[in-house]
């Protein structure tokens, strides 16, 4: 079966890259899915967003992907990230903790982002928000 | 005699513990190099990943964005200066700043005013030494910067560009703000441990470089896709416009190239940093050498003069005994 190249880079590092069966991922558009032969593409992640990869093994990978971008190419796909965490990485405890000093912040831009952000991890993590 | 003796103990004594100073922040500063050299490399595929993109985006979309357009009869001109927050590093600094110099001279010559925005303590300090006028400074992060530190700074070097698209001659435009027409960066590039250039670029209105070929063949080769796929251009759908697209990503990819620039700089600095202590310590172990020389001389002296008054006293209580 044919799979797809992932790569998963956040700006600090690279964080992920191995091949998948699929990446199902939100753009600024809405709910996408990429399967091999997917047309070439490039899209805008949504803040908060979650990306979930679906690994060659059968393993689902889910990352938190804030301020991200979306490349679908004939190799494969490139998910950039400005923050990148895979699930198992997440601190869920923190990330409660920083979602609700965040909405206590009140409405600044800074705050707005931060609570994204603590949403996408929390999701990722599988917790509701 | 015994006076001087004492003084050369006491210079000894002193150079040998400046010099533990010395060999450890050569320590320090070795072990930051190789931290600060992989940080340098694990942005790379990042980088990478942003300009390839941006180029496909750029083949795709017309360019007609504010980041991209060059304007007419530019006026202001901001340059980013990365300088170190410590001292100790040579002369890493001293060339950051002489190049930034050469670059000043050269905007004004083009009659554009330079704007200074400085990271770095050491920049800040030389400016205001000089009493001139910086736009702001940045300082804390010089030898561990972090993507966020970039986002600051790149994101008031984006305001102040985006301020300046509607400036008239001589004056703010219809947002009041005083903007500036082209950003410039002057860092310390990174080619190897021995040695490091400070280089001037113009960041914006910005060209986007291209991917080098050679790493697209090297990683079709990795990879185990043929070289030949890689060179027909693709036709992309995006998601939302390209146009929509292109406003998010210009912004972004100035902050990577501003954050590359200071990853560099900070190998730079801790390389310069290494090798100026190395050659401290090493003129530090040379000095307490050459002291303790005139030290041994010095004692040695004391030691043959004693020698020759006790004997020149014995003689003289045997020739007064003689005499008895």
């Amino acid at each position: 079966m044919a799979t797809l190249q992932v790569e998963l880079v956040a700006v600090e590092r690279k964080i992920w890259s191995g091949e998948a069966t699929s990446v199902i991922a939100r753009t600024t558009e809405g709910e996408l899915g990429v399967l091999p032969g997917h047309t070439p593409l490039l899209g805008q992640l949504a803040d908060g967003g979650v990306v979930t990869i679906h690994t060659d093994s059968g393993e689902d990978l889910v990352v938190a992907a804030h301020g991200g971008f979306l490349s679908v190419t004939e190799r494969g796909v490139s998910i950039l990230a400005e923050t990148a965490e895979i699930s198992s990485e997440i601190d869920v405890p923190r990330a409660r903790e920083a979602l609700s000093r965040a909405e206590g912040e009140g409405d600044s831009p800074e705050a707005q982002a931060a609570a994204r952000r603590a949403q996408s991890r929390l999701r990722a993590a599988g917790e509701t928000v | 005699m015994a006076g001087t003796l004492r003084a050369l103990r006491r210079r000894i004594r002193s150079t040998k513990s400046t010099k533990k100073i010395f060999s450890a922040q050569e320590l320090i500063a070795g072990a930051r190099i190789v931290r600060a050299q992989a940080r340098v490399e694990a942005s790379k595929p990042y980088a990478r990943e942003i300009t390839r993109v941006l180029s496909a985006l750029a083949s795709s979309a017309s360019l007609d964005h504010p980041l991209l357009t060059e304007r007419d009869n530019p006026k202001r001109a901001a340059v980013l200066v990365i300088t170190s927050d410590r001292g100790f590093a040579g002369s890493y600094n001293v060339n950051v700043l002489r190049r930034t110099e050469e670059l000043l001279a050269l905007l004004r010559q083009e009659g554009k005013e330079p704007v200074l925005y400085v990271v770095g303590r050491k920049g800040e300090t030389y400016y205001s030494f000089r009493n001139r006028d910086t736009a702001a400074t940045f300082t804390g992060f010089s030898e561990q910067p972090n993507y966020t530190d970039a986002q600051e700074v790149g994101g008031a070097l984006i305001d102040v560009f985006t301020a300046g698209q509607d400036d008239e001659d001589g004056g703010a435009g219809a947002d009041g703000v005083l903007g500036v027409d082209e950003l410039h960066i002057v860092y310390t590039e990174f080619r190897s441990l021995l040695a490091q250039v400070p280089v001037a670029k113009r960041m914006a209105p910005l060209e986007v470089e291209e991917v080098d070929e050679f790493d697209y063949e090297r990683e079709d080769r990795e990879s185990g896709t043929t070289a030949g796929d890689s060179g027909i251009p693709t036709s992309y759908e995006f998601e939302p416009s390209a146009e929509g697209l292109l406003d998010a990503l210009l912004p972004k990819y100035v902050t990577t190239r501003i954050y590359a620039a200071m990853l560099e700089s900070a190998a730079s600095e801790s390389a310069s940093r290494r090798r100026a202590m190395k050659s401290a310590s090493d003129n530090a172990e040379e000095l307490a050498k050459n002291l303790s020389r005139q030290a041994n001389q010095a004692r040695q002296a004391e030691i043959t003069q004693e020698i020759s008054e006790i004997v020149g006293g014995a003689d003289a209580l045997v020739s007064s005994g003689a005499n008895d």
